[in-house]
């Protein structure tokens, strides 16, 4: 059949160049109609950028793009949607205060009245069995149900090319089986989909092509259910994959950091208040906190970190002493780091070099500054054994920590909380847009210093690295953290009930009513 | 078509030096050609705007007289400026400083010992941070913007010193000016050089340069200041309170305006009267960002400011411009600089649309 049929997309020789990279050389890549083509790679591989160019917000600097056998120029992402070429973004651009209906209307090119485009919308939502009200106001919305707003804004221009940008990031397991769904559905009407992601199980488990990047260039085609998960990620990070050595039979000291009935009011209009969140982690023990992205994550951690104070001391203790009224200097001299999410802004400065960077947050504990001054041949000696022992890329001390590549920085942050050895280490999203050779860099050095002592809290939204990484599990939902478990004793299904929501007592769900109704 | 700018990778060390020079070179070339146009003799008036108070040494003195409460008050500024935290009402806590240490001069007539020199100059910082205390209070507190509160209490400060000039500090020997009393010998602050008009306030601001550029390079106080000017999220993970930055730069430009105004009140005026109020905590804001809220920069900008301020009085009586000249050139030269900066930072980037496909 696909003989008969030109190819969907055909891109031949794309090469893009930007100053100083060569962002996609002479890349070529077949999608047949209906086909589910993988498009798998690193970060900087040049997947966005093959796609920008797709969706014309970017023009190649040399190549073909043949779209139904015909070559194309695509100047701008009206002219790709007129051809039927969709794309579902990973970040969603949707007005909270509008309806579902609203919404779409907004997005769309063409003018027609609400009645008839809400008749359109239903029908959408029918033939692929897609669940959402469009009348509902998109704030009272789960993450799920906004992306599918997403979707159906793409479908109703009856795409025949629909572009996926890593779309299950902020999904629970049980989400991401009901889009797997919708997909395969489309696809059976003939829709080509073009899926990126750098998550090989769901790869594997939904396309039937996959393009793998590196560096710009194509390494290989392969057909993903033929291959393993750990196969492919080698020819995505061009080197074999370091397994985790976690050490076997691990034991855990005493209870080293716990956290009792801490709860938090919600700050400005779109925080999230922490409800009484309690959890103990043991000298050596990795805890992971999982959970949907927005639900209290960066407030738990900036209340752990000392950024807000506890209401109550005791609320949080560190080898037996209350430090819930400690700011971040004194909890860091107490023994206690923390890695906020952000990288940029919060966690390091881009406009500062990497040594200013190390004055930021090691200065208490390394002993940098002395009668009110800062020594700068001791933070200058930390930030390069920071970059030295975490094989960090840059020149030397002296780089901004702006021109780092987010993979670096990531790196360099780790490298300077785990170098100074805290007894409590709290660290959120470790691996975030970071290479998989780093990303197993940076678990390596968890485990390593959870080996010698320290107690670990994760906070990630990545379930597989929480799984990998961590003793013991719980999950956050609108403030509330679950129980304990152990790993190996849960289901990924009870932590994907629990990630949406689903949740034991009765109280939480009544609460979780509620705040659907106030937003 | 379209005009985006788009941020470059890494700004130019090298430009970022030479855009002051520039902005200055381009101030006389575009201010030569206006006054040319206005109908009078452009080239001189330039000459006798930025090179008369340079090659003419009995206008050196007046220069340095006028740059050195610009470099005080401008180095006070450029600690909350780096912090982002705006001082606009330098030119209120410089009125209140002066107040304060006039106050202290006029309640101690009968004391003979220059111990009241350095009291009135320790009422006149004071002064000044008490005045800049009032929008730090706002600010820490409630969040208002120390924009409009400091610059509103500049009108409160002059309408404090005409009451106080108008009534109970009147001078009774006056002649019914508006005016304190005279200082006495005790409270006149000598000049720098004995027999040249070279203010002490110099002597100051050749000290402070120094101690404000080890504060800012080497502190872990200017550390705290510039990493809350750049990301205030980082500052608040790093440690650093965010509610004593703000106090403490709104306090320390305060007190530096206050030490400006009483040293002017002390070493020029002898008196504090209607006139004291010169601007000079306006066109300070311009020392500070000329100076690229770098000390060394800010003592080089005060004196650029200086000379386009004497520049100004010598091409009136020589050109005869009129009075706004000065004020001209000086937003000639902030406007081209800041111009300059976003060129540095930013590519200027003309695209012309393309052309899409035709609308549905």
């Amino acid at each position: 059949m696909a003989n008969l049929e030109p190819l969907r997309l055909e891109l031949k020789g794309i090469t893009k160049r930007f100053p100083g990279v060569l962002a996609n050389d002479h890349v070529s890549v077949q999608i047949g109609a209906g086909e589910i083509h993988a498009l798998l790679g690193e970060n900087g591989a040049g997947k966005s950028t093959l796609v920008k160019m797709i969706y014309g917000i970017m023009q190649p600097d040399a190549g073909e793009i043949i779209w139904n056998g015909e070559a194309m120029r695509i100047a701008s992402p009206k002219a790709a949607r007129k051809l039927g070429i969709g794309m579902v973004f990973q970040h969603f651009s949707l007005f909270d205060a509008l309806t579902v209906l609203e919404n779409i209307a907004l997005g769309l090119d063409a003018k027609i009245s609400q009645r008839d485009l809400e008749v359109e919308i239903r029908r959408v939502l029918d033939q692929y069995g897609l669940n959402l009200d469009p009348q509902r106001v998109v704030s009272t919305l789960s993450v799920g149900e906004r992306q599918r707003i997403e979707i159906v804004r793409a479908l109703l221009l009856n795409p025949k090319l629909l572009i996926m940008d890593e779309p299950t990031s902020v999904l629970t397991p049980q989400e991401v089986e009901q889009l797997f769904e919708t997909l395969r559905k489309l696809a059976a009407t003939g829709c080509s989909i073009l899926y990126i992601s750098h998550k090989l199980h769901e790869i594997v488990a939904l396309c039937e092509t996959a393009t793998i990047l590196r560096g710009g260039k194509v390494v290989t085609t392969c057909d993903p259910r033929t291959k393993t998960s750990r196969a492919m990620a080698e020819l995505m990070i061009g080197g074999s994959l370091k397994e985790i050595a976690k050490g076997e039979g691990r034991s855990f000291g005493a209870a080293k950091f716990e956290v009792r009935n801490l709860s938090m009011a919600k700050r400005g209009d779109f925080g999230m208040a922490l409800e009484k969140i309690s959890f103990a982690v043991r000298a050596g023990e990795i805890f992971g906190i999982a959970g949907v992205a927005g639900n209290g994550q960066n407030e738990l951690l900036e209340v752990l970190g000392g950024e807000f104070l506890a209401p109550d001391a005791s609320a949080i203790r560190l080898n037996g002493a209350d430090i819930g009224q400690l700011g971040p200097s004194a909890r860091r001299m107490a023994g206690l780091c923390a890695v906020p999410e952000e990288r940029n802004g919060h966690a390091a400065v881009g406009e500062f070099n990497l040594t200013d960077n190390v004055v930021l947050t090691a200065r208490q504990r390394r002993g940098f500054v002395l009668r009110g001054f800062v020594d700068g041949r001791k933070s200058s000696a930390f930030a390069s054994l920071v970059i030295s022992t975490f094989k960090v890329k840059a020149q030397g001390p002296r780089d901004l920590a702006g021109s780092l590549s987010g993979g670096n920085l990531q790196k360099f942050i780790m490298g300077r909380e785990i170098l100074q050895a805290p007894d409590v280490l709290i660290v959120s999203q470790p691996t975030w847009g970071v290479d998989a050779g780093a990303a197993s860099a940076i678990r390596q050095a968890l485990v390593d210093l959870a080996a010698r002592g320290s107690a670990i809290v994760v906070i990630s939204q990545d379930l597989d690295e929480l799984l990998e990484l961590s003793d013991s599990l719980a999950v956050i939902n609108l403030g509330h953290l679950s129980d304990m478990m152990k790993v190996g004793e849960i289901s990924i299904d009870e932590i994907g009930l629990l990630m949406g929501g689903v949740h034991g007592s009765a109280q939480a769900q009544v609460l979780e009513a509620q705040h659907a109704h106030s937003l | 078509m379209r005009i985006r700018f788009e941020k470059r990778p890494e700004p130019s060390k090298f430009m970022q030096a030479i855009t002051p020079i520039a902005a200055i070179a381009l101030t006389m070339i575009i201010g030569a050609l206006l006054f040319d146009a206005l109908g009078y003799d452009g080239q001189r008036t330039i000459k006798e705007f930025f090179l008369t108070p340079i090659l003419a040494s009995y206008k050196w003195q007046d220069v340095a007289t006028k740059a050195a409460p610009l470099i005080i008050i401008a180095l006070g500024l450029s600690l909350g400026n780096q912090a982002k935290i705006w001082n606009i009402g330098a030119e209120g806590q410089y009125i209140v400083g002066a107040l304060a240490g006039a106050g202290v001069a006029y309640l101690t007539p009968a004391v003979e010992s220059h111990i009241i020199l350095v009291l009135m100059l320790i009422a006149g910082v004071a002064g000044g941070a008490v005045w800049a205390a009032i929008p730090a209070f706002l600010r820490a507190r409630f969040r208002v913007s120390e924009v409009l509160t400091s610059l509103m209490l500049v009108y409160v400060a002059l309408q404090l010193m005409g009451w106080l000039i108008n009534g109970p500090w009147k001078d009774p020997q006056g002649h019914n000016f508006p005016q304190t009393a005279a200082f006495n010998d005790w409270q006149i602050l000598p000049r720098a050089i004995p027999g040249t008009y070279i203010p002490p306030g110099l002597v100051f601001a050749i000290v402070l340069t120094g101690i404000f550029w080890v504060v800012i390079k080497r502190s872990i106080y200017g550390f705290d200041v510039r990493v809350s000017g750049a990301a205030p999220h980082a500052a608040r993970y790093g440690g650093f309170d965010s509610a004593r930055t703000i106090w403490s730069t709104l306090l320390i430009s305060g007190g530096m305006a206050g030490l400006a105004g009483i040293l002017e009140a002390t070493s020029q005026l002898g008196q504090i009267n209607l006139g004291f109020p010169s601007g000079y905590g306006f066109t300070a804001i311009i020392a500070s960002f000329l100076g690229r809220l770098n000390p060394i920069g800010i003592f080089i900008a005060g004196f650029v400011l200086a000379i386009t301020s004497v520049g100004g009085q010598v091409a009136q009586t020589a050109v005869h411009v009129p009075s706004s000249a000065g004020g001209i050139f000086q937003a000639l030269m902030l406007f081209l600089i800041l111009a300059g900066d976003v060129l540095v930072r930013y590519r200027l980037r003309i695209q012309r649309a393309a052309k899409a496909g035709a609308s549905v």
